[in-house]
């Protein structure tokens, strides 16, 4: 398969890293000059551009973080005045002030490039037709896949978020070969596709770049069988650009991050410590090379691991995990990190289907302990004691091995689990109280 | 055949009001009802007069419950009544994953009810052996 930008996407590790430093320089140099907002948060941490001599120097820079963006709305992070911006993005901000992200025309070239790398290696080229279901507006999903589309030569059809009927009328009679869309949209639309009585398989599809939530393998293996297609994560945010931080190519060894641009560093989210190669922690980015609102060292909450060896594909760029967990619902149960998704993955592939639980963290007498509570569906249940115990047993030694950590399993009602907004509350932390 | 209604349960004061509150206010008599436990949770296991509606309100109010199939058999109430359906399951090699019983009138007549994994063909068989076995209305119409 041919690879878009050779030069980086194959570049030596010494090639990289002394692109990286010296695009970092250029960025300290950059910001002192033109952002108000770093030139007070480098000055606190008493850092001057001259003191980044080595990549490593990177640590000495100050966080980002989601605060920050949200304390200076809407316009108190830009780093250039408002008419060299071309695009501005607001998250919804259903928690108070919104995020709001703005672009360059350079911006907005980067973020065609990246995301034109992200489709070419998925596999598309310009002889794909790009049906974009994200949706088009503030939400930078829509524009950011449209801009790569583009910049990659392919059709595009901005069809944007919704209408499934509509969808798979001009799926098939465009022949779309890629979609773009949420991963839990995609198997919607296989479901009502043949509820109208139309095979997905059949489908022109071939490959879907799904992403903007996290999903597991074996949703990953559901999706394939039901559009008998390859189906690829695609990883951004945002603060760092909008889709096109990271993608996963067909051999599904995690997700080339285009460090050439985003610089990622993975640290223990609580003692800052760099986290060893394969090692799980948060995913910091800064970006190199942006004009708007470029950002240091800012944390994406997200848990990942990254691995640095050449990939199947002949890239070189870094590979990142699927999203592992997010810092803000970390636990942390004698000593151990523990994430929800971790528990939630055992027990979708015990049960294959998506189970309710919840986790009760509590202390006693000194010694952490924690309870997984798993709702019984009608799937789940059969009337036979011992298939029951045998299924909570199941449970518990697949917890204990994915945790390294004892746990107690307790098989409970359904809708036992309080939800809230539709949203089971997954963790009760008993310790504090 | 007579169906038996399976519920899921925990362990918990108050557990068995609800469901005997839920089937009572729809008018939902219950004829035989047998609790296994195992820690925190248990399996309550009723016979009722309409398994079809009661396992509906058990469902549409949350529950798990689920309808199995079960064989119902009429047995003498006296001494060496059970033991007759003993050594013929014995003779046919079943093997009961479940059972219980319930006096019908006293002196005369109880019924004992087994879950197989094949009902149909043990009911065939119990027939053929000679056993009076209680249909679906028999049961509910006791």
């Amino acid at each position: 398969m041919k690879i878009l930008d050779e030069k980086i996407e194959c570049i030596s590790s010494e090639g990289m890293r002394s692109l990286q430093l010296e695009r970092l320089q250029r960025l300290v140099e950059y910001l002192t000059k033109n952002s108000q907002f770093y030139q007070g948060k480098l000055e606190e941490t008493g850092v001057a551009a001259g003191d980044i001599r080595e990549l490593s120097d990177l640590t000495r820079l100050p966080f980002t973080v989601k605060a920050d963006l949200r304390d200076n709305y809407p316009f108190g992070m830009f780093a250039v005045p408002m008419r060299e911006i071309a695009e501005i993005h607001a998250s919804s901000g259903t928690t108070g002030n919104p995020t709001v992200v703005a672009y360059t025309k350079k911006d907005i070239e980067l973020w065609s490039m990246v995301m034109a790398r992200a489709i070419s290696i998925a596999g598309g080229t310009p002889d794909d037709i790009v049906q974009n279901a994200y949706g088009y507006g503030l939400f930078t999903g829509g524009l950011g896949v449209h801009y790569g589309a583009l910049e990659l030569g392919a059709s595009v059809v901005p069809i944007s978020s919704g209408g499934t009927k509509r969808q798979l009328k001009l799926m098939h009679d465009f022949g779309s070969t890629i979609i773009t869309c949420t991963p839990s949209y995609a198997l919607f639309m296989a479901e009502e596709a043949r509820e109208m009585g139309y095979d997905p398989r059949k489908s022109p599809l071939k490959v879907g770049i799904l992403g903007a939530e996290p999903w597991s393998d074996n949703l990953r293996r559901e999706i394939e069988a039901a559009w008998d297609m390859t189906a690829l994560d695609i990883y951004g945010l945002s603060e760092i650009i909008g889709p096109g931080v990271a993608q996963e190519c067909p051999y599904k060894n995690g997700l080339h991050i285009f460090s050439d641009v985003f610089l990622p560093e993975i640290i223990d989210p609580v003692t800052g410590r760099v986290a060893e190669e394969g090692e799980s922690g948060e995913l910091i980015i800064t970006t190199l090379t942006k004009e708007a609102m470029p950002l240091l060292r800012y944390r994406t909450g997200d848990i990942v691991t990254i691995s640095h060896g050449t990939c199947e594909c002949g890239r070189t760029l870094p590979r990142i995990s699927k999203i592992l967990g997010r810092t803000d619902d970390m636990l942390i149960i004698r000593g151990i990190n523990v994430f929800p998704s971790q528990i939630e993955s055992v027990l979708l592939q015990v049960e294959g289907a998506r189970p309710h639980y919840q986790l009760v963290v509590d202390r006693i007498r000194g010694l952490d302990t924690l309870e997984v509570q798993v709702e019984v569906g009608e799937e789940l249940f059969s009337d036979e004691i011992k298939q029951l115990q045998g299924l909570k047993e199941k449970i518990r030694k697949e917890i204990e091995s994915v945790l390294a950590l004892v746990v107690d399993v307790k098989l409970v009602e359904p809708k036992t689990i309080a939800r809230s907004m539709g949203k089971a509350k997954r963790v009760i932390d008993r310790r504090s109280a | 055949m007579p169906h038996q209604i399976s519920v899921f349960m925990e362990n918990r004061p108050g557990k068995l009001e609800r469901v005997t509150d839920l089937l009572a206010d729809q008018g939902i008599n219950i004829r035989a009802i047998t609790i296994t436990d195992s820690g925190d949770f248990g399996i309550l296991k009723l016979l009722v007069n309409d398994p079809g509606k009661a396992c509906d309100i058990l469902t549409g109010n949350g529950l798990v419950a689920v309808l199995k199939e079960v064989v119902a058999i009429r047995v003498i109430d006296s001494p060496g009544g059970l033991r007759d359906i003993g050594a013929t399951l014995t003779r046919h090699r079943i093997n009961i994953d479940d059972a219980y019983g319930f006096v019908l009138r006293s002196g005369q007549s109880a019924v004992f009810v087994i879950q197989v994994i094949n009902p149909e063909e043990v009911e065939v068989i119990l027939k053929n052996e000679g056993f009076s076995l209680l249909g679906e209305k028999d049961l509910y119409q006791l």
